[in-house]
Formats: C-alpha cells, sequence, structure tokens
C-alpha cells in the first residue's frame, strides 16, 4: 500500500492552484479515492485523485500552508512517498440515470476522474463547477469535452455569478456526485435530487481508519471520512 | 531470545508496541503486516459507555509533531470485549487494555470488566489524556488522587496494572513514587503534552477542543529526561513512550531506563515503522555489541545493571 512515485509533471494551472503527474504502476484506482502524501512534516496530506490515464496518477492540490509548498517545489524525476488508493469512492453503475456532478474549488477534482469514467461507460453527465473567480478556474476545457458544463463564479468574472446552488436549481437528475467545501456540501446534500452523495474533506492524521482523527457524526453515532468514506450516501451523514 | 522481554503479565518476543489510541484497535495495521510480529498491542482507551469525542478538526500538525484531541472515542468496554478482542485474539501478541474514565466507579467498572477478560494480559491506566473535560488528566496531576486510584483500579483487575502518566506535572518522580506505593505493577511514560496552534488566518485554536496533547519527535527529549529521572526513582518497569520513530529511539529510551517502548505518532506517518524497527533491532545491537537488548537498560545514570 505504501510505495514510491515518480513525479513526471508538476505546474500550475490556476491561481495558487497546481497539477502533479505521477508514475504509479500495477495500481487500480477507483474515483473517488485518494493517496496520502509523505511530506517532510509528520503527518501525511491526503490528495484525491483528479485523473488516471495507464500508469500515470494526476493529482491537483491548492498550495496553502507549508506541505503542499513542498509538494509545488517539488519536480520531474523526484519520488513521492504514498500511501494508497486509499477510502471508498463513488458508486459508478448509474446506468440510465441523469447524473449531475458538483463541484466547488479544490472539491472539482476527483469529479473531472469520475466523469472519465462514467462516459467511458456510456453514462451522461452535466458538471456544474464553482470557483472564487476566474483566475481560480481550472480543468474547463477538459470537463465541457465530456458533456455539459457550467461555471460559476462568486463575482461573477467568469461563468455564471454566485454559487453552484443557483445553476443546481434549474437541473433535474436522478443522481448527484459533489465535492467542495464543506457549506456547499450541506446545501447540494438538500436539494431534491433523490440520490446524492458527498466526497468530505477533513483533517486526516492516520489515513487508514486507526487515529479517529477525520470523524463525521451520522445519523447514528459517527462514520470515519478516510476509511468510511470519503464519499458517503448525503443520508448516511450529518454535515 | 535478545529481544525477549519478561515484565508484569507480559511476556514480550520483543519490546516493541504500538502506543494506545495510535493504532485502533489492530483491524487496520492487520491489513499491512502480521500483528503477532509485535510485543505486544496497546489498545484504544475503554470507558464504560460508547463516547463519540471531541468535534473536528482533532489534528494539526507542529514542527517535529503533532497535536491531537480526539476525546477518548471508544464503542465502549463491552464492545470492545464482544467485537474488538475477539479478533485480536488471534494474533501470537500481548494485548494491553487502555483504561479511562470521568469518575473512580467508571475506571474500576471498566478496568474489572476488560480484565477479566482472558485475551488482555495487562492493563494501562490512563490517567493523564489531557482532551477530556472530566477524569483524564485531572487524576494523574494530584499524586494523592493518583494513588488512590492506582488503589482502587488495583484491587478490581485481575491482570497488572501499569500506570500512564502525564508529564503535564512539576515532579513525575514524585507522581511515579506515589503510583507504585498504591501498588501499580508498571508505568507508562509519557502521555502527550497540553499545546495549542492558533490559525493566524481566523485567530483562532487550529483544534476544535482548542488544546490538545502533542507528540512525535518534538517531546522525545522530554520523555527520555522524564523516564531517566523515573527509573532511578522506582523499582518497577517502564514502557516508555513519545517520539518513538527509529530503532535508535527506542535504545536511547532502554538507556534512558525503560524495559519497553511504544510507539505512537510514527504509524500515521508510516504505518510499517513498528515492522522496521522489530527488523532493524538486531543488527543494531550486533552493531552496537548489545548482546541482549536489556544489557544496556538504565546505563545512562549506572554502568553495572543486570539483566531481569
Amino acid at each position: 500500500m505504501r510505495r514510491d512515485v515518480t513525479i513526471i509533471s508538476n505546474r500550475q494551472i490556476a491561481k495558487a492552484t497546481m497539477e502533479m503527474k505521477v508514475r504509479c504502476p500495477g495500481v487500480e484506482v477507483a474515483p473517488g479515492t485518494f493517496f496520502h502524501i509523505k511530506t517532510s512534516g509528520l503527518l501525511r496530506r491526503p490528495l484525491s485523485v483528479a485523473n488516471v490515464e495507464g500508469e500515470e496518477v494526476t493529482f491537483l492540490y491548492k498550495v496553502i500552508g507549508e506541505g503542499t509548498s513542498e509538494l509545488a517545489n517539488k519536480r520531474v524525476g523526484d519520488t513521492l512517498d504514498v500511501l494508497g488508493p486509499l477510502g471508498n469512492g463513488f458508486p459508478l453503475a448509474q446506468y440510465g440515470k441523469r447524473v449531475v456532478l458538483v463541484g466547488g474549488g479544490i472539491g472539482v477534482p476527483p469529479l473531472y476522474y469520475v466523469r472519465r469514467r462514467l462516459h467511458e461507460m456510456g453514462i451522461e453527465t452535466i458538471a456544474i463547477l464553482g470557483f472564487d473567480s476566474k483566475e481560480s478556474v481550472f480543468y474547463e476545457e477538459a470537463f465541457q469535452a465530456l458533456g455539459e458544463t457550467i461555471i460559476t463564479t462568486v463575482d461573477g468574472s467568469h461563468g455564471e455569478r454566485g454559487f453552484v446552488t443557483g445553476p443546481l436549481a434549474r437541473i433535474d437528475a436522478d443522481v448527484l456526485f459533489s465535492c467542495g467545501p464543506e457549506a456547499m456540501l450541506k446545501a447540494v446534500a438538500a436539494s431534491p435530487i433523490p440520490e446524492r452523495y458527498v466526497s468530505i474533506e477533513n483533517r486526516m492524521g492516520c489515513g487508514i481508519g486507526a487515529c479517529f482523527a477525520c470523524v463525521c457524526k451520522a445519523p447514528e453515532g459517527y462514520v470515519k471520512v478516510c476509511s468510511d468514506g470519503p464519499v458517503f450516501n448525503a443520508e448516511e451523514v450529518l454535515l | 531470545m535478545r529481544l525477549h522481554v519478561e515484565l508484569p503479565g507480559l511476556q514480550l518476543k520483543n519490546p516493541i508496541i504500538p502506543a494506545s489510541g495510535c493504532f485502533g484497535f489492530g483491524e487496520e495495521f492487520a491489513k499491512l503486516y502480521d500483528l503477532s510480529i509485535l510485543g505486544g498491542i496497546m489498545i484504544k482507551a475503554a470507558t464504560e459507555e460508547s463516547r463519540f469525542g471531541n468535534a473536528t478538526p482533532r489534528v494539526a500538525e507542529t514542527a517535529q509533531g503533532m497535536l491531537n484531541a480526539i476525546g477518548l472515542q471508544n464503542p465502549g468496554v463491552d464492545a470492545i470485549i464482544e467485537e474488538k478482542l475477539p479478533f485480536l485474539s488471534t494474533f501470537d501478541t500481548e494485548i494491553i487494555a487502555n483504561v479511562a474514565g470521568s469518575t473512580p466507579d467508571e475506571y474500576v467498572e471498566v478496568a474489572r470488566r476488560i480484565s477479566a477478560d482472558p485475551t488482555i494480559k495487562a492493563i494501562e491506566l490512563n490517567i493523564s489524556c489531557p482532551n477530556v473535560k472530566c477524569g483524564g488528566m485531572q487524576f494523574g496531576t494530584d499524586p494523592v488522587m493518583a494513588a488512590e486510584l492506582t488503589r482502587l483500579v488495583k484491587a478490581a483487575s485481575s491482570k497488572p496494572v501499569y500506570v500512564k502518566l502525564s508529564p503535564n506535572i512539576t515532579s513525575i518522580t514524585d507522581m511515579a513514587r506515589a503510583v507504585e506505593a498504591a501498588g501499580a505493577d508498571g508505568l507508562t511514560m509519557i502521555n502527550t503534552l497540553v499545546g495549542m496552534r492558533i490559525d493566524i488566518q481566523t485567530g483562532q485554536p487550529i483544534l476544535a477542543n482548542r488544546i490538545g496533547g502533542l507528540s512525535g519527535p518534538a517531546i522525545k527529549p522530554v520523555a527520555v529526561r522524564m523516564v531517566y529521572e523515573v527509573a532511578q526513582a522506582v523499582d518497577i518497569p517502564i514502557i516508555a513512550m513519545g517520539g518513538v520513530r527509529t530503532v535508535d529511539d527506542v535504545l536511547e529510551f532502554i538507556y534512558a531506563g525503560a524495559s519497553a517502548v511504544a510507539v505512537g505518532t510514527a504509524n500515521f506517518e508510516n504505518p510499517y515503522v513498528c515492522q522496521e524497527i522489530i527488523e532493524a533491532l538486531p543488527s543494531r545491537l550486533d552493531s552496537l555489541g548489545i548482546e541482549h537488548i536489556l544489557d544496556v537498560r538504565g546505563k545512562a545514570y549506572a554502568q553495572l545493571v543486570s539483566r531481569p
């Protein structure tokens, strides 16, 4: 489960947002799962998978603190100590259903991989992606190539002004897949779409379910985000 | 046999034990390696009823360390006995139960129930958790209360009792002597140091509990010093913990006077760390010219130390 992977590329794709590709052979990666990445800090950094092509795994990350700054300074050919893939992803077998993907900010990346996989399975999707402003937008064309894509920005500098909940209200769908900030997940989890899945982010310790750092309250007790999730049916968690 | 360590209630095939709270009930790590290689396992704290613990965020990274404020989340002692111990009993390793509570009665009840299970070989009395409002560390910072609780739990437990000491105290040797006099069979030390981190974007503490327990390499020198002092002050054995992540860290604690060593936070950084330390021990002993690992126990303060 722990392996050293080699960095193939590491570039900025939007404001404070980096795309890193690593060579990770012989691993099956389900959309919605994550890798726990070692930096020089004590705790690993959980990063969701934005894409998998052959042996190449893509991570998108926002440069926020010491760990992600260190990742941003990594060069092609450097290796990373990773654990993974970890956790449980999105349920893909949505044949015959209308699927809407709703992502916010750095929650957008796992939705790209899931959309690609659904597209390969012949399942049509609509994507609604929310960002702060034009400079923060990434992967717009890549998403467009896979189906209808609606972009929102809080300041209106690109796409529709406002939050993802605006366009979501006019969309008729059977299933919702979502990843993004807690406030956004809370809002989309309350949508009238019958089946709703949310991918939750939390500060993690071990990443494998042993330390109880990343728990989330549930109707009955709690769930562990790292090992029970990070993707949950919205009915299973209290956001 | 050069790694074998015998302690009250415990036949450790080697002195490496995952620390309580960092290893759950073993299930997750059992998927990564055979738990039977471990000297023992200190399982997650048990309370009488199930506890959810604190709000999140529960962890924050610090320089060479981390803060946690989990808050003794556990399914309750009966669920642990019914659902967790049968799995742990399938491994050839010594299981040590960590016992916590809000009142003396709760500690006594949890110790009585869990010590009666044949899978449990010893009790670790947790009087040092900094992350709960009631009980926990309040018992571990007053030697009179700690001694009284030790006496009560010792009377209720059918297995040897190791008292887990808090470093958040002026004189840890006074505390160690007090619980030894009250009948403790051994000591485990140290629990985490109380700390805080503040997010300068919000101006607020990062942890939802505001304060948390500091662990990791940052606290190792504090732990080594405390083990060194306590080992000279008491006659009961010490299982040491605090920032261990390499084979040399283990030896440092043995030199300071410990008889076994627990590995905590390092399991998060590298879930295979206990396995790697156990595998590295024999060749490290060879290179240092040490025959049995306990040949150097307490050597930091005494040149001649006999084996147990």
